[in-house]
């Protein structure tokens, strides 16, 4: 469906994808991982023929993005990082213009209106201005543009940011609506958010692929060992000794005088023990809770764990 | 060209829905309006004089005396009114970011650059409709020719033609409308009095010079004459600009 062979791109001397090799199959929905600057959107602006690559290639539907880039123009849906909206226009203009220029037919527009104003819960603001919509509605007015047409294949930048949190769970289950017939590729700097809707994942880090996984795989190579938090009232000089006593734990590190970062092994029910010795010693608990990776320490694990052929799941390119 | 009429539909659509337009055309009136009373007083004034003086008609004729500087000033008037409608068309699209959505849907290029070009010219056509209401009070009060009057609207539409595409051209190169604005207002002021350097030039460079320039082909439409090589100059000079546009947007796509 998607392939995408050596693709490069320079800014002036400066590359911003470097060499970039991956697959998309018809109906999976992929999604890209990274930092700001790691040329994911750079990556998309390419696949969606608004960018030339410097080199490589890259085929949709197994028409050429540079050589037959109309064909492949008539078969994507696209949702930019800035929603391309026309802040005069009404919802329901816009998208009415948005169906046209997308070569709906005529006879077609207005029901491809319907269904997308419905879709993305646009009803009650179809007749607003969309230059006075808040932020959260400009972002479901450019995800109701890029698939008016149906595409077959849906290119969605960062598609979540600027909503709130049950909008954000309305958007993720229309993707995973969407996914049952549409290819996705989506770019985030949410983990749990590609965690949730994605099959497979590509972290993408300066301008290249640290890694090509499943979710599957990659969780269970980064979930090797749990953290969490325990901030004490009676702070004790003795506690960051007594916590690595533990069975279970292979870390702690004194964050401040009375909060500690332990790190334990995967389901060992620390929490519960080290709850206990605090209860035992009264040193009165505070707080204590999971914390979750961030995604700079999930580069840094798979940056590490690249030296380590054996933890590498998939290669690059499945 | 379906996909023309798309664009040019929404960008129609945005020039009514913001006070541009109407901001625009009133200016354009107002001082069209004022200069065509003038001449038309100066007019009266000297007939006025003429009919006492000599007791007779010498000739004086509202096409020559009113009409045909009325249409001069038209023209001017529109010079420096175009780049302010033209300005958007693409620098807008680019700094708004929405040029994405136009590159990511499979239309061409050229049928963008068409539609935009014909939102302008839609415009500009309605702003020289408008003003015609000048012409009809002439029409009540005396008897000109209708002929001259035809042409004349013909040759400032053609005229007003390169104007857009010089704008659209100018409004490709940026994304800053002031600048797309007084590029296009330099070029057309270029291309308006580059007959001027005909006296200094050499005979064959004169000649090619005043046959560049835009004001030269207006004067035979004035006069109520219809010289294709006049036309095939307007209309040349149109796909010109719009080529070149063409060429600055394609290489920016792929560089
Ligand atoms: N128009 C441009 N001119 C020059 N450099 C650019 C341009 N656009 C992007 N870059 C550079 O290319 C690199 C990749 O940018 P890109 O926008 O693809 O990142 P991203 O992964 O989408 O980041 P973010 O999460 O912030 O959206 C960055 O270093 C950026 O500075
Ligand atoms: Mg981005």
């Amino acid at each position: 469906m998607i392939e995408v062979k050596d693709l490069t791109k320079f800014y002036g001397p400066r590359p911003a994808i470097k060499g970039i090799t991956f697959k998309v199959n018809k109906g999976e929905v992929v999604g890209f991982l990274g930092p700001n600057g790691a040329g994911k959107s750079t990556t998309m602006n390419i696949l969606c023929c608004i960018l030339p690559a410097s080199s490589g290639s890259a085929e949709i539907c197994g028409y050429d993005v540079f050589e037959e880039s109309l064909e492949v123009r008539k078969k994507i849906g696209y949702l930019p990082e800035t929603p391309p909206l026309y802040p005069d226009m009404t919802v329901t203009g816009y998208l009415k213009f948005a169906a046209e220029i997308r070569r709906v037919p005529a006879k077609k527009v207005q029901a491809a209106v319907d269904r997308v104003l419905e879709k993305c819960v646009l009803q009650e603001v179809r007749q607003r201005i969309i230059g006075r919509l808040s932020k959260g509605f400009q972002q479901r007015v450019g995800l109701a543009q890029s698939m008016i047409h149906d595409p077959e294949i849906l290119i969605l930048d960062e598609p979540t940011i600027g909503l709130d949190p049950i909008q954000i769970i309305e958007i993720r289950k229309l993707i995973q609506d969407l996914a049952r017939e549409h290819t996705i590729i989506l770019s985030s700097h949410i983990l749990p958010e590609i965690t949730q809707i994605c099959k497979r994942v590509i972290i993408l880090n300066e301008g290249e692929i640290a890694a090509v996984d499943s979710l599957e795989g990659l969780t269970s190579s980064l979930n090797k060992s749990e953290r969490f938090v325990l901030k004490v009232r009676n702070s004790q000089n003795n506690i960051q000794d007594k916590l690595s006593a533990l069975d279970n734990v292979i870390s702690v590190k004194a964050e401040t005088e009375d909060q500690f970062l332990i790190e334990c092994e995967m389901n060992s029910e620390t929490q519960d023990r080290v709850a206990r010795m605090a209860l035992e010693n009264s040193w009165g608990i505070e707080e204590l809770k999971l914390v979750s990776m961030t995604l700079e320490e999930i580069f840094l694990h798979l940056t590490l764990e690249e030296h380590e052929p054996s933890e590498v799941k998939n290669g690059v390119g499945t | 060209m379906r996909n023309a009429w798309v664009v040019a539909k929404k960008d129609l659509g945005s020039y009514f829905n913001s006070p541009v337009f109407y901001v625009v055309t009133t200016v354009f009136l107002v001082i069209y309006s004022f200069i065509f009373f003038q001449i038309l007083t100066f007019f009266s004034f000297q007939s006025v004089q003429a009919n006492q003086f000599q007791g007779m008609n010498v000739g004086l004729n509202l096409n020559d005396m009113v009409i045909e500087p009325s249409f001069h000033n038209m023209a001017v008037t529109l010079l420096l009114i175009i780049p302010v409608l033209t300005m958007r068309s693409f620098a807008d699209e680019k700094k708004s970011k929405t040029y994405s959505l136009l590159l990511s849907s499979p239309v061409h290029l050229r049928e963008i650059i068409f539609g935009k070009f014909l939102a302008c010219m839609t415009v500009v056509t309605l702003m020289v409709l408008l003003s015609s209401y000048c012409i009809g009070f002439l029409l009540m009060l005396g008897e000109p020719e209708i002929g001259p009057i035809i042409t004349s609207y013909l040759g400032i539409l053609l005229m007003a033609g390169c104007y857009v595409g010089m704008g659209v051209f100018a409004s490709s190169l940026t994304d800053n409308q002031i600048i797309a604005a007084v590029i296009a207002f330099g070029m057309s002021l270029f291309m308006w009095i580059i007959g001027w350097a005909a006296q200094a030039a050499s005979a064959e460079m004169g000649e090619v010079l005043h046959y560049l320039s835009l004001v030269e082909h207006m004067q035979r439409f004035l006069k109520g004459i219809v010289d294709t090589s006049d036309v095939v100059y307007y209309l040349t000079f149109i796909f010109f600009t719009l080529f070149l546009t063409h060429r600055v947007l394609d290489s920016e796509r792929w560089r």
